[in-house]
């Protein structure tokens, strides 16, 4: 049996779209539901978008990270740790003042990631950039070539943590993005703060699904990363900055 | 005669022997001294989620393989958790698994090993954990 050219290429070309399709269809499935004893995989992307416009004065994402975290400080301000913190900026010219959330960007191509030494700081397949307190030696490389300076040192013993967030002296912490609540399909807490006592400035999701309202959200305005000089990919977002 | 009588002695010899070698056994068993364990109270729970004899050499091992699965692939099933643990053996009194008697510290302390986890991990049971029925405390001890 011989195959004219064209018969050929139909075919080939059918085959290559059964291929693409398939796979396709799938990840949908599977970046939608995850049992608890499912790996996490890289065809989800957490993601915030952050509303500066919508943002005012108002600290409802940080009292409930800390809190949900049980990040506690001993009123020493240069030493005590800071998951996420509200930054004011002023218009020189102008002066007009803005105020924003700042916390763990979740680089996809994470500095802190890059000068870890023992593989501490990692970054999950999801996205979610984590210090593995297990094997963190504590050294703070990470804290210095962080541009956003996200991270925390744990200086002091630390009581009564919250039993999903283990925190211990001598190890680097920042932002979780929430994980604990995340991988049993809640938003975090400061997002959840935003939308209900708070300015509904926060819209938390997957930046891989064409579906997901922070995905919608980022198509139809503009938006931007912090220092995105230097291509590090944020999922975190900000906009009318 | 005195043929006869030198082996109804070895006769007699040897069942004494024998006898007394019978009744000091239970003597020397007697005499051992006791075991030393630890007193390790359990209180919540009919049964762990692995055999006991397995838990006591290898939870370690359970917990060290979970928390690499937690951490890194965000895989969160309660069996082999050490927060699970801590769920139900904490001390229905103070609810914590560290005290004099709680129920990591009473064997940690008698073995003399360090535990590291709960410098970062809370001691602490969860209040929100979901209620198991409280199972009446029992005081066991321990063969080492």
């Amino acid at each position: 049996m011989s195959l004219s050219r064209r018969e050929f290429i139909g075919i080939g070309g059918a085959a290559v779209a059964g291929m693409a399709l398939a796979p396709g269809l799938r990840l949908v499935e599977l970046a939608q539901a995850r049992s608890p004893d499912e790996a996490v995989t890289s065809l989800q992307r957490w993601g915030l978008l952050v509303d500066i416009g919508k943002c005012h004065d108002c600290d409802a994402c940080v009292t409930a990270c800390h809190e949900e975290n049980g990040v506690t400080g001993h009123g020493r301000p240069a030493t005590d740790p800071q998951w996420i913190r509200k930054v004011t900026l002023k218009d020189k010219q102008s002066g007009y003042v803005q105020t924003l959330p700042v916390m763990c960007q979740h680089c996809e191509e994470p500095p802190c990631v890059d000068v870890c030494p023992t593989g501490a700081s990692f970054k999950r397949a999801d996205g979610i950039v984590l210090v593995d307190k297990h094997i963190c030696i504590g050294c703070r490389y990470c804290m210095m070539a962080c541009p956003y300076k996200a991270r925390s040192f744990v200086h002091e013993d630390t009581t009564d943590q919250k039993p999903q967030v283990p925190r211990g002296k001598g190890t680097v912490e920042s932002c979780t993005l929430c994980v604990h609540r995340v991988d049993v399909g809640k938003i975090p807490a400061c997002v959840k703060a935003c939308n209900k006592d708070g300015n509904k400035a926060m819209v938390f999701g997957d930046l891989k699904d064409p579906n997901s309202d922070i995905r919608k959200q980022l198509a139809a305005g503009v938006s931007t990363q912090l220092r995105p000089d230097l291509n590090l990919n944020t999922g975190v977002r900000y906009r009318g900055i | 005669m005195i043929r006869k009588r030198k082996s109804c002695l070895a006769i007699v010899v040897a069942l004494l022997t024998v006898v007394g070698f019978a009744s000091s056994a239970p003597a020397s068993e007697a005499k051992k001294p006791e075991r030393i364990g630890p007193t390790v109270k359990i209180h919540r729970g009919e049964k762990c989620v692995e055999d006991t004899e397995f838990m006591r050499r290898n939870h370690m091992k359970v917990i060290l393989h979970q928390r690499d699965e937690t951490m890194h692939q965000g895989i969160r099933t309660t069996k082999h958790s050490l927060k699970n643990c801590v769920d139900c053996h904490a001390d229905p009194k103070t609810n914590s698994v560290l005290d004099q008697e709680g129920f990591c510290s009473s064997c940690h302390e008698f073995a003399s090993v360090k535990i590291d986890c709960f410098s970062c991990h809370t001691d602490k049971r969860d209040k929100n954990a979901v209620a198991v029925a409280p199972f009446k405390g029992v005081a066991k001890r321990v063969q080492p």
